[in-house]
């Protein structure tokens, strides 16, 4: 009898527990509040070769933070794979980390959302107001004329990676500065297990990249001035054509990379097997993988007239991480706060340098360790040759359907399949026709 | 919880009849009221789960069905603009690319389930049977048999991913360095030939469930059956054709219906081969769903077209169970 009786009332408990905990979520349409000043979640991408590189990196400068105001910065390093999902799982139940980082081609995407707070002139002010950041930066924040979703964190940019040895052997003693040149180098090189180009045929954000940059050389953009998509124009045809033709006609790229989506292009670079890849920031990369800084050079990436500059000699896009606060954090002055440290002049300095990224912050710039050969490239290209891909809140769905299709399109080439500018032509519209339509 | 309910009911009558001066007005029927509500008390939490856990998602995925929930919109569902039924249209309009490319993610899904569930069965009973007598090594056999299931499916498929690989994987170097069977390596992951890698693997994975269970059908076959046969000059096809699988008949039943759904909802197995953006050949519906939804931030579109998926396979289900059902009564007849 007792028993049964502890047994009705552990069944009357744990109901009640249940009902409780189901009524308990997250209010996800609440405002931030100053609930809990001693804490912060913060969501990190990641920068480094892997999760671990990154947590060496950051732990100490969030110790310092906890030293300078008493808060404690709880870090979790979120793989490229799951942060976007993570993000959107965070924005639809309400709970989510306090501050995060954001792939800036999100920006305008999330910014729809509403889940992140505005940056707007008060908030900008308490990090030291809007004039502090580089102007490219501040152009993948967000939907031109609204506030801005986020701050810019880390800048990036592309450029030509090569391998001297592989040069110096196929006789090659500059790096190409034009398509053109580039095919040519890359023919000499190919043959006997080694290829010229690098890709990443099933990368979907990397294949966006590579298309946004070749259709602003062919005076395309992927939507309209008022945001509509448009992929199927003659410019942006003949940009998708172009870069599956590197593997198609040029021969250029083994085929085996239509299949690689996970660096397996950068493996293959640092191991001889690829003499060039085009990439973002990658050094730090390199020297974790056991390449030494002096086997490889780095070249801005090439355009029609090897002259980087405005419009069509655009040879990258504004590459970066943008650092984002969730509107309904329990902790808003204090996620203000930490904004402030993590883009003050000290703090870029250590951090970009760790990443072999470009601080986005002007002050931080003139740092000679940021205008050595390898990032005085970025830092150039950046400067005067990159666009940001279009901040549309429809640009996640464009990195998928366009992406989508371009891998599609590396895999016909790769098993030998004709690729036309009709096949091209075709899945873009396809691509286009997935969109939403409002 | 059931298991208490079980025992509790029974243990509180009995309590109920010894316990004196029980036979009092008031003090009997709150009495009564316990004996009765106990068992659904004690019930309660796990109800409560179930409601938790399976009906409040089922419910809100249905609701999403009918809403426009895109990105501006996820942050506070209850301000998505009702579409009443255009979610679905979308969806099943053939002839425009969204229907088109589900329907064709459907028939892949229907071709990619029957080889599926048809080769695991097979394997699996041939398997059972030829396991069937005692001999050296045959628990050992069987242990081995089941790694497949066993084994945790992320680190399985990502194995199989690295197999499948263009340059460095094992398929590829066995198939064409070593045999020779292919004049150049093979695209695995990527192309047309992505369907074969994903049923080869979903095979791999499905196959020793079906060995388990038939495994365990076969020990239910009586002995007698077989030495009469034998007297009587059956043969061991004979005998396999007249009497196992006769007697195996329930077993295989709920087998080929179990795994059905689970070929037909599997997830892991090409998320994992192939990422977010699965070839065309191989877009099995759960994960051109997930693209739909997830990736696109379509959510109401995804929420229909899963409720269109869970409707089929409500369908199939509820045929399959009328048809074994009716066989099962005639046969009894």
């Amino acid at each position: 009898m007792r028993s049964i009786r502890a047994a009705a009332v552990g069944a009357v408990t744990m109901s009640l527990a249940l009902a409780a905990s189901a009524c308990g979520g997250g209010s996800a349409t609440g405002g931030g509040s100053n609930d809990s000043p001693k804490e912060l979640t913060y969501w990190a991408s990641n920068q480094g070769a892997n999760v671990e590189v990154d947590k060496k990196v950051l732990q100490p400068e969030l110790d310092k933070f906890e030293k300078q105001t008493g808060i404690k910065v709880k870090l979790e390093v979120v793989p490229w794979s799951d942060l976007l999902n993570r993000i959107l799982t965070a924005t639809t139940s309400g709970q989510g980390p306090d501050v995060l980082n954001i792939g800036n081609t999100w920006s305008a995407s999330l910014q729809a959302t509403g889940a992140l707070m505005p940056w707007d002139d008060k908030n900008l002010d308490k990090i030291g107001g809007s004039d502090r950041f580089v102007e490219s930066a501040l152009g993948s924040t967000g939907v031109r004329g609204q506030d801005p979703a986020a701050v810019p964190l880390y800048s990036m940019a592309y450029a030509l990676y090569y391998n001297k040895k592989m040069f110096a052997e196929a006789g090659v003693t500059e790096p190409p500065a034009t398509w053109d040149e580039l095919v040519e180098t890359g023919r000499k090189i190919a043959g006997n297990g080694k290829w010229g180009l690098g890709a990443e045929g099933s990368n979907l954000s990397n294949n966006i990249h590579q298309v946004f940059v070749l259709g602003k050389q062919h005076g395309a953009d992927f939507f309209t001035a008022d945001g509509k998509p448009d992929f199927t124009s003659d410019g942006a045809v003949a940009a998708v054509k172009q870069y599956v033709d590197l593997m198609a006609k040029d021969k250029v790229i083994a085929p085996g990379n239509a299949e690689y989506a996970q660096n397996q292009s950068l493996g293959d670079f640092a191991k001889g097997k690829t003499a060039m890849v085009l990439w973002q920031t990658a050094s730090a990369t390199f020297r974790t993988m056991g390449m030494k800084d002096d086997e490889w050079g780095v070249a801005p990436a090439p355009v029609p007239s090897g002259a980087p500059g405005a419009g069509k000699q655009t040879n990258s896009m504004v590459a970066g991480i943008n650092m984002a606060v969730f509107k309904n954090s329990d902790n808003i002055d204090g996620a203000t706060e930490f904004v402030k440290f993590m883009t003050s002049e000290a703090e870029q300095k250590i951090l970009n340098k760790a990443y072999g990224s470009i601080p986005p912050v002007k002050a931080a710039q003139s740092d000679p360790a940021f205008n050595g050969p390898a990032t005085g490239v970025l830092r150039e290209t950046l400067a005067t040759s990159a666009a940001p891909l279009p901040q549309v809140p429809d640009e996640s769905q464009f990195e998928t359907a366009v992406g989508t299709a371009v891998k599609e399109l590396f895999a016909d080439a790769a098993a030998g399949r004709p690729v036309t500018t009709e096949s091209v032509k075709a899945k873009l519209a396809k691509a286009q026709q997935q969109m939403p339509t409002k | 919880m059931t298991t208490t309910t079980a025992t509790a009911g029974p243990g509180e009558r009995t309590a109920g009849k010894t316990t004196p001066g029980a036979a009092r007005g008031p003090r009997r029927r709150t009495g009564r009221i316990r004996r009765i509500g106990l068992p659904y008390l004690l019930l309660l939490p796990a109800l409560l789960l179930e409601l938790l856990v399976h009906l409040v998602p089922m419910v809100i995925g249905i609701v999403m069905s009918f809403k426009e929930l895109t990105q501006f919109y996820i942050r506070d569902w209850t301000t998505a603009p009702w579409t009443g039924l255009d979610n679905y249209s979308l969806s099943v309009d053939f002839n425009a690319p969204v229907g088109e490319a589900l329907l064709h993610s459907f028939l892949v899904t229907c071709a990619f389930t029957l080889l599926s569930v048809g080769l695991c069965w097979a394997i699996g009973t041939t398997a059972a049977i030829c396991m069937q007598d005692a001999f050296r090594g045959r628990g050992l056999l069987r242990a081995l048999f089941l790694v497949p299931y066993a084994l945790p499916v992320y680190a399985a498929v990502i194995t199989w991913a690295f197999m499948f690989q263009h340059d460095n994987g094992l398929v590829n170097h066995v198939l064409h360095d070593q045999l020779g069977l292919t004049d150049k390596p093979s695209f695995w992951l990527i192309g047309d030939n992505s369907f074969v890698a994903l049923l080869v693997v979903s095979v791999w994975k499905g196959w020793p469930f079906a060995f388990l269970i038939v495994m365990a059908g076969l020990q239910n076959i009586p002995k007698e059956l077989y030495e009469a046969a034998g007297l009587d000059g059956a043969g061991v096809w004979q005998q396999i054709r007249r009497i196992t699988l006769p007697s195996l008949r329930p077993v295989n039943q709920v087998l080929v219906l179990v795994l059905f759904l689970w070929t037909f909802n599997d997830f892991n197995t090409p998320y994992v081969l192939f990422g977010e953006a699965a070839p065309e050949a191989a877009d099995l519906i759960s994960i051109h769903i997930y693209q739909s939804s997830f990736v696109t931030w379509n959510f109401g579109t995804g929420a229909a077209m899963s409720v269109l998926l869970l409707l089929f396979l409500l369908l199939v289900t509820g045929v399959y169970l009328f048809l074994t059902s009716r066989g099962r009564r005639s046969a009894r007849a």
